[in-house]
């Protein structure tokens, strides 16, 4: 064995004796470093004779190319393994818990997810969302509207009153969102397309009476708006509303002081299955709102000529209707900000209804 | 309204089933609420008892064999003492519901003997009061038939849900009238009564109103002598009984009957009692009279009154009195049919709290024309269940009737509703209903029945033709679409308070609806309580005043969580708070509280944040930042917010702030809470909350175009230099900021503290605020020198404006 074998064998060893990096570049240092044994063998190359450059020169290079080549290999092994080390101490128990996300802690109360899917309905319709106040005068609640002084109809209101002021006039908490209609037909030339959605107070309470709830109120004011019309913008709504194919609705005649014809309106639906309603089917019919054509008085209250303008107007209970879309047993729970309740039956703030996205998709 | 399909049929000649007419009845707007068709009663069968043998082991009992008509005698133990054999009566079978007990029959054993059904009282049956013993059939009652058919038991009632306006369908009559324009049937005209009259009635009745004849437009009387007053036959009882009356004497009875076979609320006085002429007036203030339902009424002038020599006898169209009342020994009688003035009545009856079947009517309206042709019924009535001879009746003060007559263009019809109905066809539907229709063609004149105050105008009659016509002939046909692409529609005010609850949602707070109303101390506490916004009627003792704020709602609401184990609550509204009685005293305004550790990261405990017990209560910052974030994202430039310290009382005075756009515009509060209010509330635990007044808020400049302002990079690098300042404590951070900011507009771009220190070493009454300054060169690489020439001016800057020494 030439005595380059030898070096060759040892230095080998000496590459795969390294256990760390500090070690392999002693190793490296130590034979191609510029005093090191091959390098010191490289110099020899000068004063070698032709012949002896082909042969012992070129088992020279050979030797310093294995050995570069190994201190290399053995330079990268020992670098996974490190990183291996130290991966292997930096481990966690991923299974220990993290910070909810708030998006998904938060919660929209129904209401106002019902409100933000009737107007994404309505306003496919071309109508525009109105508001009042909740505390109303005499005149807005009920004389403009057509309610005789005295009339029976006013106490089917169970109205909240508060004391009369210096002229003996009592102001009112709104019994309906219909104070809007006038509030609006004075304010706004026909044609009138608009929804009322919002508080409305009556002096009663049990499980599907509160003495606070919501109403939402349609009115419709042009030249030709008839009950034809009406049911078409009602019949498309409930659709919509509560994501069926198709409904069946029954007009029945009925009596509103501030419309004239008058009706109230009954959706057929499945109750066979306990508490849960099912619309487009079945064979029950549940009365849903009440509607009409606006009475010329209100028409003319609203500063308009019942003989040129005519519309269409109706209400309905928007805590009602998200009961019988969502299954709320009880009417009272929804003013209660029991955070139960609310993670139950509240919605996602980023769920917000939309016609192109589905209204409760 | 009540009544019983036998009883419709008094008036309607018809073949239509129970179930057409209730359908038709519901579809011309005379809403079936409920119908009782009386099915229970079915399986009573007549029976006759073939042998009544004593009970061997009880004194009181007999063991009968009856005779159902079906097969073998069956056994019965029966306690009545008037079951015998021989006795015909009504036999329940086991397995039958029995209402009047509300008792389901099985097999019994009665002291050793078994009972194979029961013999019924009439109680048992909900016939009458009786339970002294089984009813006792006439002999000839047909055994083996149904006892409901044999005794009218079956006869279905309907309840109509009548609304206010169809005073005409308070009675029989007129549902019969409106089923019979609708094509159900034919109508029977009533049979004229006819009787002898004699002598006058000597009771004459005087209107004492003065101007206010209105008051009462009219009062017939008669008087008929010589009745002999009992019980009413068996079918007035079972109809008053079937719709919820109880049956008194026939004098009584009669006068329910005509309140609901006719509409027509008639009073009957014992003439015995009555001494002197009856006087129509107004009460006197404090004059009170014991009325029939043995009640004592206070009344004042506003109250009409019927009064005779011995002081009040009927609260005029309400309720008699019952000193005149009719009874047993009543023989002399006093009809009365008048008509009072409906608002009154309302009024009246309302202040009075009595409800009864006649102010039911007057208040809505009764037929004046029937006034008289109602006391001849009546007086027919009388005459045939109670006998006597009836005197000429007295009316006065009644001027007949003008009836309204409209104008009435066909076309109102197609225009309203939709619906093409000829003018033939219109007009009949109209005179079937009793209107007086005259001309032809499209114009019609329609006079008005006395019976239907509610027709006013064209639209009037176009809900009568429609709703006879029939609703279910209207289709729907589609609104007119609109012509473009619908643009906005929502308000900026709408639009902001949408996006203040998603974005108070997104920050992982949940949406309440509480009370607008809350109690006085509690709106007292928030700056509200003043009298025109305290309800004069609420519902409850704690529902009372108008809320000032959105605070205290949501404040007792955390607590009703925390009482039920939920400590960490994080609850907000978007609603109103109201500062007057005016449209514009009502505010829109975001609130918010956090309790506990229910900060923006979540509440609880976590392992993450184990230097802080794993978990921090909420504090005046939390609140602050849910306030910030409402404001960002209701658009509006953040520049412009400034923060104030301290808020109003309702806060804690050192840990509070006002934020505010301007000197004048304030757009909210935020803070922890003052605990003289918490405990006012009585409510505990760490608190913080925030208002924000949406509707203070200026409307955002309108843009001229929606392009952004071009980006502008700047090509030299940003650099951050960290500066620490001592202060007074009192020195707000925010103030230090601006300093450093404001030294060189173009160059500083931002601000941030980033640590607050107080301690020994900074010296008593001090604090070190260290705050990063990134500064943007934008037209060339800065140099040492221009560094130090900034560093001096907001060292210098902050040093004028703080009072702030650079820290060494």
């Amino acid at each position: 064995m030439s005595d380059l074998d030898t070096l060759k064998q040892t230095l080998l060893a000496d590459v795969a004796a390294a256990g760390d990096e500090p070690a392999i570049e002693a190793v490296r240092v130590a034979a191609l470093g510029k005093k090191g044994s091959v390098s010191e063998l490289l110099k020899t190359l000068g004063t070698m004779t032709p012949e002896e450059r082909q042969t012992r020169g070129a088992a020279i290079n050979a030797l310093k190319n294995d050995l570069t080549d190994a201190i290399t290999a053995r330079k990268s092994e020992l670098r996974d393994a490190a990183i291996a080390a130290r991966l292997a101490a930096e481990t966690v128990d991923v299974s220990l818990p993290v910070r909810s996300s708030p998006a998904e802690r938060g919660r929209i109360h129904p209401i106002s997810q019902i409100i933000d899917e009737i107007t994404a309905i309505f306003a496919d319709m071309g109508f525009s969302i109105a508001e009042g106040s909740d505390i109303e005068t005499d005149y807005y609640n009920f004389t403009a509207l057509n309610f005789p002084e005295g009339h029976p109809a006013r106490e089917m209101h169970d109205t909240f009153f508060f004391p009369p002021d210096e002229n003996g006039e009592r102001k009112v908490l709104r019994t309906h969102t219909s104070p809007v209609q006038v509030r609006t037909m004075e304010a706004q030339k026909p044609p009138i397309r608009i929804i009322i959605p919002g508080k409305t107070y009556r002096q009663d309470s049990d499980a599907t009476h509160s003495p606070m709830f919501h109403q939402v109120e349609g009115l419709v004011v042009d030249r030709k708006a008839n009950v034809a019309n009406m049911r078409w913008v009602l019949e498309e709504f409930c659709k919509a509303f509560f994501e069926v194919d198709g409904v069946t609705m029954r007009f029945r005649p009925s009596f509103f002081p501030f419309t004239e014809p008058s009706f109230e309106v009954d959706i057929q639906c499945d109750r066979s299955s306990g508490p849960i309603v099912k619309f487009g089917e079945g064979t029950d019919w549940m009365e849903i709102l009440g509607c009409g054509m606006v009475h010329p008085n209100v028409l003319r209250a609203g500063g308009l000529d019942p003989d040129e303008y005519q519309g269409f107007a109706w209400g309905m209970g928007l805590d009602r209707i998200a009961m019988l879309k969502y299954g709320m047993p009880d009417l009272r729970d929804f003013f209660n900000a029991d955070v139960r309740w609310m993670n139950h039956y509240g919605f996602r703030p980023l769920d917000v209804p939309t016609l192109f996205g589905g209204l409760s998709a | 309204m009540k009544f019983t399909l036998s009883w419709l049929k008094d008036h309607l000649e018809t073949d239509a089933t129970l179930e057409q007419i209730c359908e038709r009845l519901t579809s011309i707007g005379l809403e079936v609420e409920d119908v009782d068709d009386k099915a229970s009663f079915r399986p009573f069968v007549i029976a006759r008892v073939v042998s009544a043998e004593q009970h061997p082991n009880a004194d009181k009992l007999r063991v009968l064999m009856v005779d159902t008509g079906a097969g073998a005698p069956i056994q019965v133990v029966c306690g009545a003492p008037n079951a015998r054999a021989g006795l015909v009566g009504a036999f329940a079978a086991p397995g039958t519901y029995v209402p009047g007990i509300d008792v389901t029959l099985s097999v019994g054993n009665i002291r050793g003997v078994e009972s194979r059904g029961m013999m019924c009282s009439e109680k048992e049956l909900e016939m009458s009061d009786n339970h002294d013993g089984i009813i006792d059939l006439p002999a000839d009652a047909p055994v083996g038939k149904s006892f409901a058919t044999y005794a009218g038991l079956d006869d279905p009632v309907i309840e109509i849900n009548l609304t206010p306006n169809r005073p005409d369908c308070t009675s029989v009559f007129g549902i019969a009238r409106d089923l019979a324009a609708s094509g159900l049937g034919t109508l029977k005209a009533p049979v004229p009564p006819s009787f002898k009259v004699e002598g006058e009635t000597l009771v004459k009745v005087k209107l004492e109103l003065g101007e206010d004849t209105h008051l009462c437009p009219g009062f017939a009387l008669r008087l008929v002598r010589g009745v002999k007053n009992g019980p009413s036959p068996r079918w007035m009882q079972q109809r008053l009984i079937a719709i919820g009356l109880r049956p008194i004497n026939a004098l009584v009875d009669i006068t329910n009957y005509m309140t609901f076979d006719q509409g027509r609320p008639m009073h009957v006085f014992d003439a015995a009692k009555v001494k002197g002429d009856l006087v129509v007036r107004r009460a006197r203030e404090g004059e009170t009279i014991l009325a029939l339902d043995q009640r004592e009424y206070k009344l004042s002038p506003a109250n009409v009154v019927i009064s005779d020599d011995n002081g009040l006898e009927s609260i005029g169209g309400v309720m008699g009195g019952e000193h005149s009342g009719c009874d047993e020994n009543t023989t002399d009688v006093l009809i009365e049919s008048a008509l009072w003035d409906p608002m009154n009545i309302a009024r009246t009856g309302r202040t009075l709290g009595i409800i009864t079947d006649a102010r039911y009517r007057f208040e809505r309206g009764v037929d004046p024309e029937y006034m008289a042709p109602g006391l001849e019924r009546t007086t027919e009535l009388v005459l045939q269940l109670c006998g006597g001879i009836p005197a000429k009746t007295d009316v006065v003060g009644y001027k007949g009737y003008a009836p309204k007559v409209v104008d009435f263009p066909v076309s109102e019809v197609k225009r309203l509703t939709g619906l093409e109905v000829s003018s033939e066809e219109s007009g009949a539907i109209l005179a079937k209903l009793g209107f007086g229709v005259s001309g032809s063609g499209e114009r019609l004149s329609v006079s008005v029945p006395s019976w239907r105050p509610d027709v006013d105008g064209k639209a009037d009659l176009v809900e009568e033709v429609m709703r006879i016509h029939g609703v279910d002939n209207i289709h729907a046909a589609p609104l007119e679409s609109h012509t473009s692409v619908n643009g906005k529609i929502l308000t900026t005010l709408q639009i902001r308070s949408r996006l203040a609850k998603r974005a108070l949602a997104a920050r992982g707070m949940m949406e309440a609806v509480t009370w607008s109303f809350i109690p006085k101390a509690h709106a007292e506490l928030f700056g509200g309580g003043a009298p025109e916004l305290a309800l004069s009627n609420p519902i409850a003792a704690d529902m009372s005043d108008m809320r000032p704020s959105l605070l205290p709602g949501l404040l007792t609401a955390a607590q009703r969580n925390a009482d039920r184990g939920f400590a960490d609550v994080a609850i907000f509204e978007v609603s109103g708070t109201y500062e007057s009685d005016r449209p514009e005293g009502q505010r829109r305004v975001a609130g918010g509280i956090r309790r506990a550790t229910a900060s923006l990261s979540g509440a609880g405990r976590l392992w993450s944040n184990p230097a802080k017990g794993g978990g921090k209560p909420v504090d005046v910052f939390d609140a602050k930042a849910d306030a910030l974030a409402v404001i960002e994202a209701c658009g509006l430039p953040m520049t412009n917010v400034q923060i104030e310290p301290g808020g109003p009382a309702w806060y804690h005075p050192g840990r509070s702030g006002t934020i505010k756009m301007g000197p004048k515009v304030v757009l909210g509060t935020f803070g922890e809470f003052h605990p003289k209010t918490l405990g006012a509330l009585d409510v505990s635990g760490a608190l913080a909350g925030f208002e924000i007044f949406i509707d203070a808020m200026p409307e955002p400049k309108k843009k001229a175009t929606r392009t952004k302002p071009a980006l502008e990079l700047s090509p030299f690098q940003a650099v951050r230099r960290d500066f620490a300042f001592l202060v007074d404590k009192t020195v707000e951070a925010g103030a230090i900021v601006r300093a450093a900011a404001g030294a060189d507009r173009k160059l500083v771009a931002s601000v941030n503290v980033f640590d607050v220190f107080e301690g020994a070493s900074v010296g008593e009454g001090r604090k070190s605020i260290a705050i990063e300054v990134v500064i943007q060169p934008s037209d060339k690489t800065l140099t040492d020198e221009d560094f130090e020439a900034l560093t001096a001016k907001i060292v210098a800057n902050v040093a004028k404006t703080t009072g702030g020494v650079l820290r060494a």
